[in-house]
Parts: structure tokens; C-alpha cells; sequence
């Protein structure tokens, strides 16, 4: 039922932002779409944890703000390796492991990793990931181990990061 | 400063075109074609406000949606020579998983 | 306070259109940057960094800069969309494209690559 609700307010707020007009004939397409919409979300049975994600919406606010200023961080490093008058980079492949438990905190991970210029996953397979990265030394195992944290913490809550 | 920063722009998607064109492989020209799109997205929001006429966001927003779903139909294209598969099948190290 | 409300305000509108508009410019030079890396870089991986910078820093600036230049809400709320769509799709579409060439077979070059070593060894 929360999931339902939550798809509702996401859906209604989609229809109004993308409009902006209030006349009667928008506003009661709007409704049959919705209604289309829910019927087939819930007949596709798309109506669970990953399907409709809000639940963990304070989680996820409370990480966006730390992985921009990583995406910031690691953009200042391609964009001086893109500029250097030789070129001068390690690209490297490293496997990781890591904490995460649902599909939906690796899906988080791994995009967050992918998000990051310089990183990008490979692989994903159970809980090992492979990145190619690159700069050697800014890519080894242990410098995810944060992000690992935070994202798992983010999605799974906090009896997970522990 | 807007017009100029459609320039430029549209001289980063020229440079993609040359790499679209002499790519080696076939994942350089999709990844090409993929940043030509996000690109394309990003001039024709600011065609709209050169032309001060805003509402060009919602084609923008159309196109950041083509975009991702014609990366993915041209991957699967060409790893399976077919649309008739599904998706969600896969040989190699993924494993069935679901 | 509400005159100190209302400065701000005005200041607010005065430098909106020039701060958008550098916005704008620096967002498209980093991803005239982006594409001169993707121009450069030796082989497909790499190349996929360099386009990366495109997806996200580039086209942060340039919304953040358009939003400072929006005449009404809906165009913020749209603006947003753009930026949450390209959030969630980029990261999704770059990794189905390396993970494809990875599952085809194309292997990426592996160590020092530039003016100091010269080392190609075939990736594992």
C-alpha cells in the first residue's frame, strides 16, 4: 500500500510539473493516464521495493550531497588527465567486494562508481564488482570502501553498514 | 554568452562526429552516438533559451528518454543480431540470476 | 528584515541572467573538454572516462545554469526532470556499453601508458 501511495504522489507530481495547467479537460486526461498507468504497474506486480523506491528517499537526500562532491573531486582529475599536453594516464582493472545485500544498494554502488569520471563498473556479479579505472593509484580496493558504506547505509539502512 | 555556449557545443558534437566516423570499434561509435545525444539534449535546451522560447525543454526531455532506450536497442542488436530475445537472458559470466 | 528580504531579492534578479549564462559557457567548455579526451585517449576504456565528464559535470552546470535563467517554476520542474533522467540513464548506458564490449571480448590496455613507459601487456 506504501509503495502504491508513493507511486501515486510521484506520478501526480510527474503530471503537474510536466503540464502546469489546471483547466478541467488536462487535468482528467491526467487522471486517465494515471489510472492506466497504476493499473498496469500493478498487473506488471513492478509495485515493490525497487519498482517504487520512496521509502529510502531520506536515506538516498542524506548521500546525494557527498557523492557530488566525489563526482566534483574525481572530474577535476579526468578533466587535468584530458588536458595534459602528454599524455600520461594507468588505466587498471580491480575487482571489489563489497557490503551491500539488495539488488537495489549494488544497483546504487555501482552506478555511483560509474557516475564518478575516472571509474567505471565492468562486471557485477553476485557481490564482486569489476571497475576499470583510470589511474592505478586512485582506483584500488580500498578506495571505494567509503562510497561501499555510505551506499549501503543509504539503501539498506543502518543495521546493514555495520 | 548563451549563444556562444551553443557553439560550443555544437563543436564538441562535430568532434564526436569525426570519432563516430573513424572509430575502431563498434562500442567507440555507441559511446559516441550516446554523448552526441546527451549533448543534443543539452543544445536544444539552450536553443530554446537563445531563441527565448523555454517550452523547446520538452523536446529535451523526449530525447534524453530516446537516447537511453536506442543505446540499449543497438547494444542488444548487435549482441544477439535480433530483437527477438529477451533481455533479461544472458550467456557468459552473469549467470541467470533472476 | 523584509527590506533586507527584498534587496537580496532584487540582487537576486539582477545577477541571475549574467551568473546563468557563465553557467552555460563553462558547462559547454567542459564538455568541448570531455570531448577532446574522448578525441585523445588510446583506447575504448579510457575513452568512456572522458565521456563521462560530458554526462555529468557538463550537464550539471549547464541545468544549474539554465535554471538560473528560468522565467517560472515549470521550467525549473522541467529542468529538474532533465537532470534526474540523465542522472538515473548515463551511468546505466555507459555500463551496458563497456559491459558489452567486455562480455564481447575487447580487452583494455593495462599500465603506465605515456611518455615514461611504453608497457602494453594483455589485460587479465
Amino acid at each position: 500500500m506504501a509503495y502504491f501511495l508513493g507511486l501515486l504522489f510521484a506520478l501526480v507530481a510527474f503530471w503537474i510539473g510536466m503540464s502546469g495547467h489546471f483547466e478541467p479537460l488536462l487535468l482528467g486526461l491526467g487522471v486517465v493516464s494515471l489510472v492506466l498507468t497504476m493499473i498496469l504497474a500493478y498487473r506488471l506486480d513492478i509495485l515493490d521495493r525497487e519498482g517504487a523506491p520512496y521509502v529510502r528517499v531520506i536515506g538516498f537526500a542524506m548521500y546525494f550531497p557527498w557523492l557530488m562532491k566525489e563526482i566534483v573531486k574525481a572530474n577535476w582529475t579526468v578533466i587535468r588527465a584530458c588536458l595534459r599536453a602528454d599524455l600520461d594516464i594507468a588505466p587498471t582493472l580491480v575487482k571489489l567486494k563489497t557490503i551491500c545485500t539488495s539488488d537495489l544498494a549494488k544497483v546504487t554502488f555501482a552506478n555511483s562508481i560509474t557516475l564518478t569520471p575516472g571509474t567505471v563498473t565492468v562486471e557485477i556479479d553476485g557481490d564482486k564488482l569489476l571497475v576499470h579505472g583510470l589511474y592505478e593509484q586512485d582506483s584500488q580496493p580500498e578506495a571505494f570502501t567509503e562510497m561501499d558504506r555510505r551506499s549501503a547505509r543509504a539503501i539498506d539502512g543502518k543495521g546493514a553498514a555495520a | 554568452m548563451t549563444a556562444a555556449a551553443l557553439i560550443a557545443i555544437l563543436l564538441g558534437m562535430i568532434l564526436l562526429l569525426i570519432r563516430t566516423l573513424i572509430g575502431p570499434t563498434l562500442y567507440d561509435r555507441v559511446l559516441a552516438v550516446n554523448s552526441f545525444g546527451t549533448k543534443t539534449v543539452l543544445a536544444l535546451g539552450l536553443l530554446g533559451y537563445v531563441m527565448g522560447r523555454p517550452e523547446f525543454l520538452d523536446i529535451a526531455i523526449l530525447y534524453a528518454m530516446i537516447n537511453f532506450v536506442s543505446t540499449i536497442a543497438i547494444l542488444k542488436f548487435f549482441r544477439y543480431r535480433s530483437f527477438q530475445v529477451p533481455l533479461v537472458r544472458r550467456g557468459g559470466a552473469q549467470g541467470g540470476k533472476r | 528584515m523584509s527590506d533586507l528580504l527584498a534587496n537580496l531579492l532584487q540582487f537576486f534578479e539582477m545577477v541571475r541572467y549574467p551568473a546563468g549564462s557563465a553557467l552555460c559557457l563553462v558547462g559547454a567548455i567542459l564538455c568541448v573538454i570531455g570531448t577532446i579526451g574522448v578525441m585523445r585517449f588510446p583506447d575504448f576504456y579510457t575513452r568512456m572516462h572522458a565521456a563521462s565528464i560530458t554526462d555529468t559535470s557538463g550537464a550539471t552546470v549547464i541545468l544549474i545554469g539554465m535554471a538560473l535563467m528560468a522565467p517560472g517554476w515549470l521550467i525549473v520542474a522541467k529542468l529538474a526532470t532533465i537532470f534526474w533522467l540523465l542522472f538515473l540513464t548515463s551511468p546505466a548506458a555507459s555500463h551496458a556499453v563497456v559491459n558489452a564490449a567486455h562480455t564481447a571480448g575487447l580487452q583494455p590496455l593495462i599500465g603506465r601508458i605515456g611518455k615514461k613507459a611504453d608497457d602494453e601487456e594483455g589485460a587479465a
